[in-house]
């Protein structure tokens, strides 16, 4: 998907090459190599595995990863660091909860609270990290935790359950693509990366999100409001807490006020397995979805072949390690 | 009077914490004018032109432009009052294309919000082929030489199409044949009537292009000459507050001996350094010269083992040694005093104490490894006498010291650990001029005590003034080693730009 939209900003030159093209993208290249070389291996190794049922299992796995995977490359392209997004979806889950079960808010306008306060977070790290020019770890570190406890607070540290309002549940488990039975929550990971790609390979706010992560100083002589880009960029990172949390809480049917530390570190390691740079300036929305199905594919073959589940978190980093030092290799040898 | 200037400077003052780095100057400059700003380092200059393109604030003063008093607020603000800036150190954002640095802020949009990756390169293409210069809009500029990086700073600032453009050592690494282009370029923007401020150190270049010559010095204005009526000599005199001759040598002492200390042979990087091989021997100040990207500071650091090295032998007293990383060159009894040091050199938030016996921590624990403070403290004060140490005390932090006196502690702790052969790389920079008069002196007695010395200097005449020899650098490559007596601005800069016209 993103890939269309890059070859298209060579419109005006000759297309460049297959080779170049795979040189350029070396880093996705290889991270979609690699899923594809996972998924073979685990379709060969159990045939219960490739089916369609269990596809659909593991994108619907991927999806609240996924969407806060994709919100927080934005983040990390300018050099900065969301720690606040796994908490963060706590609190919008249990708002979102909150709103409907306990207010007895209608499900529209119980999702907008939820992507509400999701931009809301957002915005406060923003304004932390421009105005009181915290550190981003240091700003969202803060907001981890004061979303983690507002969230225990709100719902009396017990789960809210939603099962049965409306049709919320449809939201993440409905299927508009019925032919595949697609759950919707995969079709608004994919909907919302594809937005998400386009906007930062053509629209301003992807290019200085680019430019600020390259080089922050420079940009900001170059006569760019740097600040208010940068709120935007967490502003969008925050949208994306609001939609992954709406989307938790209608899988599951509850808001579950425990649940959610931890997966910032997910969502980081699905980045940086797409070859999303942690020093800014480089990465892309594809890289992103890409590992991010690395990280689901893997925890989900090796359940299938019966593997204690405790080793997932070690597969899970050695994967990091591993794509991580293939970047830095290539880098260094200047490929 | 006739009609108002172009840009009028007046009574503008600008301090930062201890430094007053500007003391109620002026300037002034008219439409269709090369006025040049020369000043020795820490005269102000720089710190003038960031007030003038908003990335500094101004403590007092007036600004007017045709006239009208303006206050540039920020750097956008100066863009739109029509000041635009080449600035010196480079200000490009590496991971984006040429196209979108040159039109960084300004893209060409759809619906305001959505970016037209054909019109903003056709519109760079435009801006380029009017300059006549090639590049290519499409390349990274991580991927360009510096060079044509500032080509590329050139072209963004001048596509602004300001009246006033500043332009603040825009050569320093550029070639002949480009520099010749971009003064065709400025000839063209002075007939239509442009005013430019022309920083520079290069005195020849300054003859040639410019109409007036404003000198600072030490932050405070000093003087404004007509160029074709001036001698470089009056200006250079004017610059440091001195008779001086610009092209003496006095300092060079004569060594004896041709003990070769260092041998340096076949050296190859993988980025830049091609077949590097010189020698240096002992009590000898080598000076190495060449532009911006020559490789001068990446063969120190091939020599110190932070760059990795392809191919190459360094032979130390006749044994060849492997370096791998700098506690082996540290071992090997080199120190490397680099241009950053305030990144690379020392622990600021650190006393003198600390800093000058940090690389030789062992000499000062005993056998149960407790640090002796009283031993460190002694030799640390015994270095600050000999090196003349302005502080109020071995236990002042670092931060508070001068950039000389800084410089004086990186020196100290490479001679608390014994090093015999010692890199300077760019050793005056960011220093005032009576601190590097002293910094000068203390190179001098360092070779004459017996320590090898390498300088890194890109400004000649310092080069010409402490090397016995001076090792020229092009393009990754040793170009030439000259005996100081043979050697001069011109052949030096031949060298330099060999691979390159």
């Amino acid at each position: 998907m993103s890939k269309a939209l890059t070859t298209t900003e060579n419109e005006t030159e000759a297309k460049p090459g297959f080779a170049t093209l795979i040189k350029r993208q070396l880093q996705q290249s290889l991270a979609f190599a690699s899923l594809v070389v996972i998924f073979v291996f685990f379709a060969f190794s159990n045939p219960a595995f490739a089916t369609l049922s269990n596809i659909n299992g593991i994108l619907l796995s991927t999806a609240v990863i996924g969407l806060l995977a994709v919100g927080t490359t934005f983040v990390i392209i300018t050099a900065g660091i969301d720690l606040s997004i796994g908490t963060g979806v706590t609190l919008t889950s249990v708002l979102t909860a909150y709103a409907m079960k306990n207010l007895g808010f209608p499900v529209w306008l119980g999702i907008l609270v939820g992507v509400g306060t999701g931009a809301l977070i957002g915005l406060i790290n923003g304004l932390n990290i421009t105005f009181l020019q915290l550190p981003p770890f240091i700003a969202t570190l803060a907001m981890m935790l004061i979303a983690k406890g507002l969230a225990l607070v709100i719902s009396g540290t017990a789960p809210i359950y939603v099962s049965g309002i409306g049709n919320f549940e449809a939201v993440a488990l409905g299927s508009i693509i019925p032919r595949w039975n697609t759950p919707n929550a995969v079709v608004i990971l994919f909907v919302s990366a594809i937005i998400a790609s386009f906007v930062l390979n053509r629209t301003i706010l992807g290019r200085y999100t680019f430019s600020i992560g390259s080089n922050e100083e420079a940009t900001a002589i170059s006569g760019i409001n740097v600040r208010k880009w940068k709120i935007i960029v967490y502003v969008v990172g925050g949208i994306f807490i609001g939609m992954a949390g709406v989307v938790l809480t209608s899988r599951l049917g509850s808001a579950q006020p425990a649940l959610g530390q931890g997966y910032e570190l997910e969502a980081i390691a699905a980045v940086i397995i797409g070859g999303t740079s942690l020093f800014g300036g480089r990465g892309s929305i594809l890289g992103t979805v890409i590992g991010a199905l690395i990280l689901s594919v893997l925890i989900n073959g090796l359940r299938i072949m019966s593997i204690q589940q405790e080793w997932q978190p070690v597969v899970v980093g050695l994967v990091i390690v591993f794509a991580v030092y293939t970047d830095s290799l290539r880098r260094r040898k200047g490929l | 009077m006739g009609q108002p200037a172009l840009l009028e400077v007046s009574n503008i003052s600008k301090g930062f914490p201890g430094v007053q780095a500007l003391d109620d100057v002026q300037f002034e400059l008219r439409a269709g004018e090369v006025h040049a700003l020369v000043g020795e380092n820490g005269a102000g200059k720089s710190t003038l032109m960031k007030i003038l393109s908003g990335i500094y604030k101004r403590d007092a003063g007036l600004i007017k432009i045709n006239g009208a008093e303006v206050n540039v607020t920020d750097p956008h603000h100066a863009q739109l009052t029509g000041i635009s800036i080449i600035h010196q150190e480079m200000n490009l954002m590496p991971h984006l294309t040429v196209a979108q640095n040159i039109l960084i802020g300004r893209e060409p949009r759809i619906a305001k919000f959505f970016l037209s990756e054909a019109q903003l390169n056709k519109k760079a293409q435009l801006l380029l082929d009017e300059l006549g210069l090639a590049l290519n809009t499409k390349d990274l500029v991580e991927n360009l030489t510096v060079a044509k990086q500032q080509m590329v700073e050139i072209v963004k600032a001048l596509s602004y199409k300001s009246d006033i453009i500043i332009m603040d050592e825009p050569t320093s690494a550029l070639t002949k044949a480009e520099t010749e282009t971009l003064f065709e370029i400025i000839n063209n923007l002075k007939k239509s009537g442009k005013g430019i401020i022309y920083i520079s150190h290069r005195m020849e270049e300054l003859a040639r292009i410019s109409d007036r010559i404003t000198v600072f010095r030490d932050g405070r204005y000093i003087d404004t000459l007509e160029t074709n009526t001036t001698e470089i000599g009056k200006i250079i005199s004017l610059m440091v507050g001195r008779e001086v001759d610009h092209n003496a040598r006095p300092e060079l002492t004569k060594k004896d001996g041709n003990d070769i200390v260092l041998k340096v042979e076949g050296l190859s990087t993988r980025r830049l350094l091609q077949n590097v091989t010189f020698d240096l021997r002992k009590g000898e100040i080598l000076g190495f010269a060449g532009l911006m990207g020559a490789g001068r500071t990446e063969v120190a650091l091939a020599m110190i083992g932070l760059d990795k090295v392809q191919a190459g032998k360094i032979i130390i007293e006749g044994k060849e040694v492997k370096i791998k990383n700098p506690a082996q060159a540290v071992a090997a009894g080199i120190g490397y005093l680099s241009e950053d040091r305030k990144r690379f050199g020392l622990l600021l938030a650190q006393d003198v104490v600390f800093n000058t016996v940090l690389s030789s921590v062992k000499k000062f624990v005993n056998s149960f490894g407790i640090f002796n403070k009283l031993k460190a403290r002694r030799q640390t004060e015994s270095s600050i006498d000999s090196l003349q140490i302005k502080t109020p005390s071995s236990s002042q932090t670092v931060k508070n010291l001068s950039g000389g006196n800084q410089q004086k502690v990186v020196i100290a702790k490479w001679l608390t650990r014994e090093c015999d052969i010692l890199i300077f790389d760019e050793p005056t920079r960011g220093i005032d001029v009576g601190a590097k008069e002293e910094i000068y002196r203390l190179l001098n007695d360092l070779a004459r005590q017996g320590k090898s010395i390498i300088m890194i200097s890109s400004e000649l005449p310092e080069v010409l003034r402490l090397s016995d020899r001076i090792v020229v650098m092009c393009e990754g490559r040793v170009t030439g080693v000259l005996n100081n007596e043979d050697a001069n601005q011109e052949n030096i800069m031949q060298l330099a730009t060999k691979y390159r016209d």
